[in-house]
This record gives C-alpha cells, sequence and structure tokens, in this order.
C-alpha cells in the first residue's frame, strides 16, 4: 500500500500531459507497432539512398549472369590446406551444361573467391539525390568489375537485390503520393460533407457509395490502360497515383465526416461557436487537431493499400512500365510459371511488397490504437 | 420495412445509371479508337490499309458519331434488346462472349465469399473470446499476412508449389477436355476439383479483413450490459454468447459483405488473369489493352451492375437481420 | 428496532473481498465487506462511483468476470429460515447451483434499461428466455406469463409491447420490461444496480413505487443500490454505505440518517440538499476526491478526506469493524477507541 495521501507521480503527470504525449505513451506499449515503425522508416531511408545501398545499377544486364543463383556472403574461408582467412567473401558459379537437355546448369565454383567489401568500389560514378557525385557503394565486390547476385539475376542478368532496392524509391512514393492526394481530396469532400450536412453531405455520401460499388479493379484497370503508350515514365507514375487516389479517398471521407459529425454537437465546438469564433477558425483550431491523430492512423493504413495497388497494376502490365523499376514492375519477372521454378529469387520484389506492407499495417493498426489515449 | 426496400431497390438505378455512365467514359479515354490502333499496327507490319475499307467500318460502327449517340446507341442496345455490340477482336456479338464468363466470374466471386463467411466467422468468434491467447495471435498474424499479400502473389506461389511437388499447372478452371464442352456433370465436378485454388486466393484478403472486423465487433459487442443482463436471466455462458453477442456482431458482418463483393469479383479479375482462368479477367486486360470498346466496356458494366445487385442483396438481408435497420434508426 | 435474527436473513455477506487483477495491479474493489440482506426487507447500497457497490452486486450474482475473482470471504444464501446456509463464495459462477439461481431465485436490473436490453431481440424473446430456461413449461404458456409479467410491472397493452424490440419504448417502460424480466421468474432477492439513475425525476418516482408494490405483493428481498440518499430514504430498511471498496457502516435507515457513526456517512448526509436549508447557504461538499486505486491512503481510506482526522491514528492503522449494537457497524479507528476507553473504564 503506497504511504502517501497524494496520487503518485506518475497519476498527475497523465493529468497534464498532451493529447500527443499521451498517444505516444499508449503506442510506445504496442512493441510490435513500434518496431515496425522503425522498419518502415528503415525502407524508407534505403529508398532514399538506394543508388548508395544497391551495388549495382538496377538497369546494367550481363547476359552470362542470366538467372544466376543467389550468392551466399560468406566471412570465414578456408583453403586446400585447411588454414582459415577472414574477411567478407562469396563464391562464383560455373556453368554446366547438361548434355541431354542442353540446359544451363548453375553450380557454386568454390575456386572462385569474389572478396566483397564495405565502400566498395561503384561500378560506375553516380550522382546521388543529382547534386551529390558518388564513387563508392555501401557495401559490394572489392573488384567492381567481378559479378555479385545476393539475390540472383533475372533474366538479363539484372541484379535482383539491387532492383529491389532502387524499386523500393518508387513503391514507397506511391503510396505516399497517392495517400496525399486521397488527404486532400477526403478531407476536403469528407469535411464539407459532415460540416455542412443536408443536401451537401447527401451528394457527397451518395458518390462515395457509388464508387465503392464500381469493382476497384476493373475500374483501375480502364484507368489505367487509357494512359497512352508514349507519355513518359514520370507521367504515368504520376497518373496512376491519381488513379489510385480517385478511388481510394472515400474511406478517408467517411472517417472525417464520421469525426465531424461526431464533433459538431460537442460542447467545446458550440461555446467556440457562442464565443463568436469564425466558421473557419473552429474547423481549423479546434476540430481539426482533435482528430488529426486518426487521420494519421487512417492515412498510415491506407498507403499499404495503394502500394498493394500498384503492384497488382504494374504487374498486370497496365501500371508502371519499364524501364521505371517498382516491385510491380519486377514482378512482371515473375508471371510465367516455368520461369518462377527455375528462379524462384524472382520472388524477392514480392516478399519486399509483403513485408512493407505487413510492417506498415502494424504501425497504423498501433497507431490507431494509439489514437484514442483516453480510451 | 417496405419502405426501406423501396428506397434501396430506387437508389440502385441512379447507380447503374452512373456505372453505364463510367463504364462508357473509361472506353473512350484513350487517344484514338480501335480502328486507329488496328491502323497503327497493320502500318507498322508494313500492310497496306484500303481507305474506303476504313470509312465502311467507322460508319458501320458508328465511330464518327458524337459521344452521345454513340453511348446512347450502346446503352439502349444493352437495356432495350440485350444487344451489346459487336467485339472488334473477336469479331463475334459481344453477349457471345460475355455471359458465360460473367457467370463464371460471379461463381467464383460467390464461392469465394462462402468460403470467407465459412473461415472468417468462426475464427473471428474464436480470437474474440479467447482474447490474448496463444491462437488469438496466430489466427491474428495470419491475418495480417493475408491482407498483406497481393492475389496475385499468393496466385503465383501456389502454382509455384504446385509446379514444383505435383508437377501439374495449377491454372485454368476446367481439365483441357471439358475447357470448351457443354455444360453437364461432369464438367461440374471438374470445375469443382479446380474451383478450390482461385476461391483460396481470392478469398484470403477478404478473410483476413473479415476475421478482424468480426473480432472487433465481438469485443465491442461482448461486454455489453445485455449481455450481462442474459447472463443474469439465467442463461449459461455459451448461450448468452451465441444468442446475444454473436448475433448482433453478424450484422456489420453481412453489411460488410455487401462492400466485400466488389473486393472479391476486383480480386476474381486479377487472380484470373494469373491462374488463366476462363472469367473475365484476361478478357477484359486484353479487350482494354486493344482498345475493343463494346467488349470493355461490357465487362466492366455488367460487372459493376452484378455488383450492385448483389450489394442490393446484402441491404436486403441486413434489413431482414437487423430490426434497427427496418426501423430506420440506422 | 430489534435486531434482525441471523436465521431471517436471506444473504449475509460476510468479509467477502473482489480483486481485479489488471495489467496495472490488483485493484481492491471489494475489500472485507460484510453485511446483511434481512428476508423480505430492502437493503440499500450507497457509495460514491468506485466504491464497489456495483462489484458486490455482481459477486452476490455470480457475474464476476475476469479479471475480477472473489479472494476470500462468504456470502451465506439461506433459501428459507433456518435451513443450513449455503456458501455462495465458494460456487463457481458458471456452475450448476448459480446457474439454477440466477434468473430464477436471484433477479437482477440495471442502470441503463436501453444497453441492458438486446438491440436486435424482442422485449418478448428476452422475457420468456428466463422462464424457458427455468420452468417446464410449453411456448404458448411461457407467452401468457411473460405478458402478464408485463401487465404487472404497469407496461399498457402489453400484447403489442411483447413483440417489439427495445428502442421502440419510452425509458422508464423499458425499465419497467426489464423489472419484469427479473421477476418472470419470482425470485426471493432483486438485485437492482441503479436502475433509477438514467430516468427523469418522475419516472424515477413511478419505478421505485413499482418496486415497493411488487415487494409487498411478493415479499422478496431488495438489494438497492445507488449513490442517491433520497432514494434510500424513500426505499431502505437497511443502509450500508461504502468506501473504497469497504462497508464503513451499516444499520437501519433511521439509525443511519438520525444517528451515523462513521465521519464518511455524516458527510454524505451533509452534502445531500434539503429543502429547509436556509437560502444562500453552500451545499457542504466532501473535501478531494475518491483516491485513485492504485494510491491507497494508509491507515483508513477515508482519512485524508475526514473532517475528524487524527493524526498519527487513522493514517496508521487500517480500522476494523465495531460493533454498536442493534446491527449498526461502523469501521473507524476513533470509535475503536472510545469503545476500548470505555471498556477500560469498565
Amino acid at each position: 500500500m503506497s504511504d502517501t495521501t497524494h496520487p503518485p507521480a506518475a497519476e498527475r503527470r497523465v493529468d497534464v500531459a498532451g493529447q500527443w504525449t499521451l498517444m505516444w505513451w499508449k503506442f510506445r506499449r504496442h512493441k510490435l507497432a513500434l518496431w515496425s515503425g522503425v522498419f518502415v522508416l528503415f525502407i524508407y531511408v534505403i529508398a532514399l539512398f538506394a543508388s548508395f545501398v544497391a551495388p549495382k545499377d538496377p538497369n546494367a544486364y550481363a547476359a552470362r549472369y542470366a538467372y544466376v543463383p543467389p550468392m551466399k556472403v560468406a566471412f570465414m574461408d578456408r583453403d586446400s590446406e585447411g588454414n582459415r582467412t577472414f574477411g567478407f567473401h562469396t563464391h562464383g558459379w560455373k556453368v554446366e551444361t547438361d548434355p541431354l537437355t542442353l540446359q544451363k546448369n548453375f553450380a557454386p565454383d568454390p575456386d572462385v573467391r569474389i572478396d566483397l567489401r564495405f565502400f566498395a568500389p561503384a561500378p560506375e560514378p553516380y550522382v546521388l539525390w543529382g547534386v551529390l557525385p558518388m564513387n563508392r557503394v555501401l557495401f559490394g565486390p572489392a573488384d567492381a568489375t567481378q559479378p555479385f547476385y545476393p539475390l540472383g539475376a533475372d533474366r538479363l542478368g539484372r541484379d535482383v537485390y539491387s532492383r529491389v532496392i532502387h524499386g523500393s524509391q518508387v513503391s514507397m512514393t506511391v503510396g505516399l503520393v497517392g495517400v496525399g492526394i486521397s488527404l486532400v481530396l477526403g478531407i476536403v469532400l469528407g469535411g464539407i460533407s459532415g460540416y455542412f450536412g443536408g443536401w451537401v453531405d447527401n451528394i457527397v455520401q451518395r458518390s462515395i457509395e457509388f464508387l465503392k460499388s464500381i469493382p476497384q479493379i476493373p475500374l483501375w484497370m480502364g484507368l489505367a490502360a487509357a494512359i497512352p503508350a508514349y507519355w513518359s515514365p514520370i507521367a504515368v507514375y504520376f497518373m496512376v497515383t491519381v488513379i489510385l487516389s480517385l478511388i481510394g479517398w472515400t474511406g478517408l471521407a467517411r472517417e472525417v465526416r464520421g469525426r465531424f459529425l461526431a464533433l459538431k454537437s460537442e460542447d467545446f465546438v458550440t461555446s467556440a461557436r457562442l464565443d463568436g469564433c469564425p466558421e473557419l477558425r473552429i474547423i481549423l483550431r479546434h476540430m481539426v487537431p482533435s482528430f488529426s491523430s486518426h487521420i494519421i492512423a487512417t492515412l498510415t493504413l491506407a498507403v499499404p493499400t495503394m502500394i498493394l495497388a500498384e503492384t497488382a497494376l504494374s504487374f498486370l502490365g497496365i501500371g508502371l512500365r519499364p524501364p521505371v523499376v517498382s516491385w510491380g514492375v519486377l514482378m512482371q519477372e515473375a508471371q510465367n510459371v516455368r520461369t518462377i521454378a527455375t528462379a524462384p529469387w524472382l520472388f524477392a520484389p514480392g516478399v519486399a511488397v509483403v513485408v512493407t506492407v505487413l510492417a506498415l499495417n502494424f504501425f497504423g493498426d498501433g497507431l490507431r490504437d494509439a489514437a484514442d489515449p483516453y480510451a | 420495412m417496405g419502405g426501406y426496400i423501396f428506397n434501396r431497390v430506387l437508389w440502385a438505378v441512379p447507380i447503374l445509371f452512373g456505372a453505364s455512365v463510367l463504364s462508357f467514359a473509361i472506353i473512350q479515354l484513350p487517344p484514338g479508337d480501335y480502328l486507329t490502333a488496328v491502323m497503327a499496327s497493320m502500318r507498322s507490319t508494313g500492310e497496306s490499309v484500303e481507305q474506303s475499307q476504313l470509312v465502311m467500318l467507322r460508319e458501320r460502327y458508328g465511330l464518327d458519331d458524337p459521344m452521345i449517340v454513340q453511348y446512347w446507341k450502346w446503352i439502349s442496345g444493352i437495356v432495350l434488346r440485350g444487344d451489346f455490340g459487336q467485339s472488334f477482336i473477336y469479331n463475334r456479338p459481344v453477349d457471345e462472349l460475355l455471359w458465360e464468363r460473367l457467370g463464371l466470374t460471379f461463381v467464383l466471386a460467390f464461392a469465394s465469399m462462402i468460403f470467407v463467411w465459412l473461415v472468417a466467422f468462426p475464427i473471428g468468434v474464436y480470437s474474440a473470446m479467447r482474447k490474448y491467447s496463444v491462437g488469438d495471435y496466430v489466427m491474428t498474424f495470419i491475418g495480417f499476412l493475408g491482407l498483406a499479400t497481393p492475389n496475385f502473389l499468393i496466385a503465383l506461389i501456389l502454382m509455384y508449389v504446385s509446379f514444383t511437388v505435383f508437377g501439374t499447372s495449377a491454372g485454368g478452371l476446367f481439365s483441357p477436355e471439358f475447357a470448351d464442352a457443354p455444360w453437364s456433370w461432369a464438367r461440374f465436378w471438374d470445375m469443382m476439383g479446380k474451383i478450390w485454388i482461385p476461391v483460396v486466393v481470392i478469398g484470403t484478403a477478404g478473410t483476413a479483413s473479415l476475421i478482424r472486423i468480426v473480432r472487433a465487433n465481438m469485443l465491442d459487442e461482448l461486454p455489453r450490459p445485455y449481455v450481462e443482463a442474459a447472463r443474469a436471466r439465467g442463461l449459461s455462458e455459451t448461450r448468452a454468447t451465441v444468442k446475444y453477442p454473436l448475433r448482433v456482431a453478424l450484422n456489420p458482418f453481412v453489411s460488410r459483405l455487401g462492400w466485400e463483393l466488389p473486393d472479391l469479383v476486383s480480386g476474381a479479375t486479377i487472380t484470373a488473369i494469373v491462374l488463366s482462368l476462363p472469367t473475365t479477367g484476361p478478357l477484359l486486360l486484353e479487350a482494354l489493352l486493344a482498345q475493343d470498346m463494346y467488349l470493355a466496356g461490357s465487362f466492366i458494366f455488367m460487372l459493376s451492375v452484378l455488383t450492385v445487385i448483389g450489394t442490393l442483396l446484402s441491404d436486403l438481408l441486413l434489413a431482414w437481420l437487423d430490426p434497427r435497420v427496418r426501423h430506420g434508426l440506422m | 428496532m430489534p435486531m434482525p435474527d441471523s436465521a431471517d436473513n436471506l444473504i449475509e455477506v460476510r468479509d467477502l473481498s473482489c480483486h481485479f487483477f489488471t495489467e496495472e495491479g490488483v485493484v481492491r474493489s471489494v475489500d472485507q465487506s460484510s453485511f446483511d440482506l434481512p428476508r423480505g426487507k430492502t437493503l440499500c447500497i450507497v457509495g460514491e462511483s468506485g466504491s464497489g457497490k456495483s462489484v458486490t452486486a455482481r459477486a452476490l450474482m455470480g457475474l464476476t468476470r475476469e479479471p475480477g475473482k472473489i479472494v476470500s470471504g462468504q456470502m451465506l444464501y439461506r433459501p428459507a429460515p433456518g435451513v443450513v446456509p449455503i456458501d455462495l463464495a465458494a460456487e463457481r459462477s458458471g456452475g450448476q447451483l448459480y446457474r439454477s439461481l440466477r434468473g430464477a431465485a436471484f433477479g437482477m436490473i440495471f442502470q441503463e434499461p436501453m444497453a441492458a436490453l438486446s438491440p436486435v431481440h424482442t422485449i418478448g424473446t428476452q422475457l420468456l428466455e428466463g422462464v424457458l430456461t427455468h420452468e417446464a413449461c410449453s411456448r404458448a404458456e411461457a407467452r401468457n406469463r411473460g405478458i402478464d409479467a408485463l401487465q404487472r410491472v404497469g407496461i399498457p397493452e402489453p400484447e403489442r409491447r411483447f413483440d417489439q424490440y427495445g428502442f421502440e419504448l419510452s425509458g422508464g417502460m423499458r425499465q419497467r420490461a426489464m423489472i419484469a424480466m427479473a421477476l418472470a421468474c419470482r425470485p426471493a432477492l432483486l438485485i437492482a444496480d441503479e436502475p433509477t439513475t438514467a430516468l427523469d425525476v418522475t419516472t424515477q418516482a413511478n419505478i421505485l413505487d413499482l418496486i415497493a408494490d411488487l415487494q409487498a405483493e411478493t415479499g422478496m428481498t431488495v438489494m438497492f443500490i445507488t449513490h442517491d440518499l433520497g432514494v434510500v430514504a424513500e426505499i431502505a430498511d437497511e443502509v450500508a454505505v461504502m468506501y473504497l471498496g469497504r462497508v464503513v457502516e451499516r444499520g437501519d435507515v433511521d439509525t443511519i440518517f438520525h444517528a451515523p457513526a462513521h465521519p464518511y456517512t455524516e458527510a454524505l448526509l451533509n452534502a445531500m440538499p434539503s429543502v429547509h436549508a436556509r437560502r444562500g447557504t453552500r451545499l457542504p461538499a466532501i473535501p478531494g476526491m475518491v483516491p485513485h486505486p492504485f494510491a491507497r491512503p494508509s491507515g483508513c481510506g477515508f482519512h485524508p478526506r475526514c473532517h475528524r482526522f487524527v493524526d498519527g491514528l487513522c493514517n496508521r492503522r487500517e480500522p476494523e469493524p465495531v460493533d454498536l449494537g442493534a446491527g449498526h457497524v461502523a469501521r473507524c479507528l476513533r470509535l475503536e477507541n472510545s469503545k476500548d476507553q470505555k471498556e477500560a473504564a469498565e
């Protein structure tokens, strides 16, 4: 039993903590969500430094190494006399042609040792973010001319690992940009709908219902197929995000509207109005802050949906197109069952999608729980 | 009740009209039309194009009419005569290509829905009743995983497994001997033997999200006073749970199903392309890429129509289940 | 007033403790509480929110839910005068005995009738389920009994109401329907957990009258939980005052109102608005707030708010119940002291 007649310090801390502090305290308790958040951040950092992290240029091809299996990175090596040497390295592959089927088979070649190191020389000098000239990569072969395929190679001998890393740039930002557009549409339309009510609300709600009752993928397919083939990759990228968010805003608008409706009759809004506060100020100063935490949670949960949609459309060949590198575009390589049977590492971009979306969902879920700090 | 049904049915009319306009607008979006696309490809292969033939074709398909006239021709043909127009690529009336594929799409979506029901409801209830148990965590994780994995990836993985382990391709809905056969019991059973793969693929995401919804609903309902009141009247724990919270949690579940249907149809479309099923998906993609406007437009339109009808049915089911909806309280 | 014979108590609760084992720690919602429910009488349990009134009621009904648990004490139930009592605290809440008691011998009504009625089942369905669970009778018979029960609680057009949903009734009607459900099997004990708090004053009075009438008619025992001393004055025979999970004072209603022994009871009575009060006088409030369950004060739980606080005594030791005679018991160290002194003097 506590010896004090006052609430303990923790208790008083709760009383004075602000909304965001409370949210953070609650969120911190969700270990899974917390680590997922860290992981998502990590992926964005990788995307930001993709050219530095990836050992090779994503579009550099080498027909010799078509479908070469992943190379294992090892630290300890034993030569023929049994002496151990240390240092990051991998082994090359030798090609054996099956005399009967004439199929190429790769077998590890213990004689070819490829030394690896951090801050290895880049195969070609490059310019990071268009401003920083660089000639090193984070981790790669000490001799830049040597092959290094940690996740194997595709049909043209391109490095799957480097491509997945570069793909994160497009895939991770499609979600953000799409959600940004959805946010504007959702907040404006949802806010109008919830705040004014009446026939305005009716029209917006009916439009949402309409958009929701039409199967998304056929609609997306129709819209995406209409993007002319001669458009530049940037234009296509932008168009695809717009198409995705055209349908994605509905969920957000509903959320915003629901909050607006709930808040409209709250005492603090009424009292602000009685104090002669202008409408716009009531909305921006009093209402938006009290549901922005929910909006952030909903947004976080919308990002993975966008990523999945981009992946699906690009996979079908009607979203982003090569030479743009995104996870969906990369999955196009894995369309044929015989191809993936011989080169299962082509699933790597798919794994990247699943892991990222999983992390974003855990993160968003934790945020949503924390968004109600008083619950 | 009557008023509610009337309202819902009445509301379906503008939605259907909107869907028809949208479908038509989508197929008009790409610059040019089917004939310009054909011409471009013929030119690139070096074939010569007869100008007179082209003019004749343009006239026949009314490609030079104003947009609204084209729309009117198209929609009035569908509504009044059941005529969906002509497919350019197949050079056959669209409705010959449409119905069986559309039917199979909905068989697939419907089967997936039953699969989703059968799997999601018991698991969701279990997860809620045994909150924070190992089973709950496992189910929650599988649910998240199901949500995070795109349909086509699940399809690819299943195909990969069946190809490397069983040596057979998992694609298709019929064995070769039944592919073009007329409907018969044998064909039906053949389909049943293969349909589960796409059903699992399409249903996974829906199952995952519904498990979470059922669990959340149950957790909302379980501590409600009316459950305690039922126990206070002498109902056993199980009966009090089954009769009250389960029953109440069923309602949002049913209304969710209406929203789930478009997703299932979407999923069926993309899965069909990967698994090369004889449903709308692959043909729609082909039609869209070739700008075969009547074929693509009719597919999008009819998919929307059937989805709207499905949603309507689920609304009516909800009204039948939930007195609050019947009385216009929700 | 004669002290009730213990054989005449329907239920005797002795040193009952019901704790909630939450993630943050153990909440001692009910802590060594004792009181009696005299047969055919009305006991009011009074206290602020969080004092453990509802938890006590649920413990009696066998409705204690995870993470709550009855950790010690007895709840002696004597179905008829003179028989050997059954200790309900030792029974499993989902066990055979409790299942046959709940809804049959014990009925319960709740604070929010709207929330206590299922939104998707008719009044009739919920009304009959108790009857059908406990008694062998046909559906038609049960329906007639249900309609009778609705009639008994003063619901007009009972046949029509029977097939309606909770949300189609007014607040007062809903609570009447709840009472009909609780009484459908003619229980010996009715537990009413703040049944009038959510109702307007007129409806509140009607419901209180109804309960009193039904009690007179059936001779049932009523355990009435409230924080409203006005209600207590109107219906109670016996009163138990709870604070921080403990019964700090209990006795018959006259003693409690006119000769309260515990400072908390005194303070509660002083805080009660009175029509006789002179204009312009402030209503005395009890200073401070109910402590947080994890920050219970040392010694007597009430000492930080007590106007008779004695430093060095009240914050040192937890008070034991002191029997003041005629069923009047209070837990206050001052009483212990004065009694000790008295005994020492004798």
